[in-house]
């Protein structure tokens, strides 16, 4: 179990339990956050679940698989601390991590 | 004006899969896709990555999914009209009309949406002022690349459409290639081109710039780039492209009165069939407790769906469940001789 801090376009922060395995993707999706459309389901193929992770835990993160940092390419104005929030799979070590939702998703 | 039995929006697989199943009992239907092939998400997004879980199918891609759907459907001759989108849906009497961005016109008696997460469409530029520009000398693709002779295009991107148009139009025009980091998701023999025709200053390759803004009264003047560390370029330029792959939106079937739900439409699971009567959505743009977005389940979802268009198709006649194996009628449907 990990909390999660999704901090959404309009300033509003939702703080949220999210059970080990599932993603930081599908917590969003689970828990009406909204900003995450998540199109592909979590295939790595859209670009859609993009979120900006606080600096402090770039470094905590699983290293991009290939594929992802091609797919952030698509994102809507990616940065250097983008991730697609479907490869973010949570457990312990991810307890505390905070992310910050795009304005758009497209 | 198109008359069929069975309009089915989405050249998806279980769009392709749901045509098999109407075949199979008798009806005809045409189908509408908004990309210029049929496969959907298959064949946009992984025309080559291997799918597992078709049953009795241990791994194929995307496009030997699709190729081999085609090949199943081929015997009941389905219309297709692709580069369409629909757009205008009417119910006259008992049938329906629908209108497509094309101006073609269906009188169908059923509708099925197979439509996955909506129609593909370019991905923009988050920039405002792009919109203006858009279409004149903004594009997202290229119709004909005639008017970019001796101009200054500037193409910003990393995958095929980027380097391969930045190559192809480095022979006739002068072109500003602006990638927001250094690694490219294209092919690796392009990336290679690229870059040996930046050396030799063929093109102008710019990475970890992305675009700052646009200026111009009728049409682009300049554009700006910024590099990651803030730094700031401007350069003229004639005209911009945009290459960042497709996006999908649900577009005109929201003002159609479904259900909509999380950008999903609601069915039952008798028949698939959404608020609406006559309308069927099947595959991942429907949604009911359990749905799993599996190419598996969609067809099912077809299947029945097939079903529940035949009373409005044939009210008088009674549907007899029939297996392809053993049914005659089935059977000289798929043009099987004996």
């Amino acid at each position: 179990m990990a909390k999660v801090t999704y901090n959404t376009h309009d300033s509003k922060t939702h703080t949220i339990d999210i059970q080990n395995g599932l993603s930081v993707m599908e917590g969003a999706v689970q828990n009406d956050i909204p900003g995450i459309d998540a199109d592909c389901g979590g295939g790595m193929a859209c670009a859609t679940c993009h979120v900006y992770v606080n600096e402090e835990w770039l470094d905590k993160l699983p290293t991009k698989e290939d594929g992802e940092e091609d797919m952030l390419d698509m994102a809507f104005e990616p940065k250097q601390n983008s991730r697609l929030s479907c490869q973010l799979i949570i457990s312990d070590e991810l307890d505390g991590l905070v992310v910050n939702i795009p304005s758009k998703q497209a | 004006m198109n008359k069929t039995d069975v309009l089915i929006i989405g050249a998806g697989p279980t769009g392709l899969f749901c045509a098999h199943q109407l075949g199979i009992i008798g009806l005809s239907c045409e189908i509408v896709d908004n990309l210029d092939k049929a496969g959907g998400q298959c064949i946009e997004l992984y025309p080559d990555k291997p799918i597992y879980d078709i049953p009795a199918i241990p791994e194929c891609t995307g496009e030997e999914l699709t190729n081999n759907l085609l090949k199943q459907i081929k015997p009941f001759n389905a219309k297709f009209h692709l580069n369409e989108r629909v757009e205008e849906l009417k119910k006259v009497e008992n049938r329906w009309h629908v209108k497509t961005s094309g101006k073609q016109e269906f009188d169908v008696a059923s509708i099925v949406i197979a439509g996955g997460v909506g129609s593909f469409e370019p991905r923009k530029f988050p920039l405002k002022e792009c919109e203006k520009f858009e279409g004149k000398s903004l594009f997202y693709s290229i119709k004909d690349k005639s008017i970019f002779k001796d101009k200054i295009i500037s193409i910003f991107g990393g995958g095929d459409s980027a380097l391969d148009w930045a190559i192809e139009l480095s022979n006739t025009s002068k072109v500003n290639l602006i990638h927001r980091r250094d690694g490219f998701s294209g092919a690796e023999s392009s990336v290679q081109k690229v870059k040996e025709l930046n050396d030799q200053g063929k093109l102008n390759l710019y990475t970890k710039y992305q675009i700052g803004s646009l200026t111009g009264n009728e049409k682009i003047d300049s554009v700006s780039i910024k590099h990651d560390d803030g730094e700031v370029k401007e350069f003229k330029t004639d005209y911009v492209l945009g290459f960042f792959g497709l996006i999908m939106q649900l577009g005109p079937i929201l003002d159609w009165g479904l259900n909509i739900n999380k950008k999903t439409v609601e069915v039952n699971t008798e028949n698939f069939e959404t608020n609406i009567d006559g309308i069927f959505a099947i595959g991942d743009i429907c949604s009911y407790p359990g749905k799993l977005k599996l190419i598996l389940s969609g067809f099912h979802e077809g299947a029945l769906a097939a079903r529940g268009c035949f009373k409005y198709a044939k009210p008088d006649e009674k549907l007899r469940f029939e297996f392809t194996t053993t049914s005659k009628a089935a059977q000289e449907r798929l043009g099987i001789k004996k």
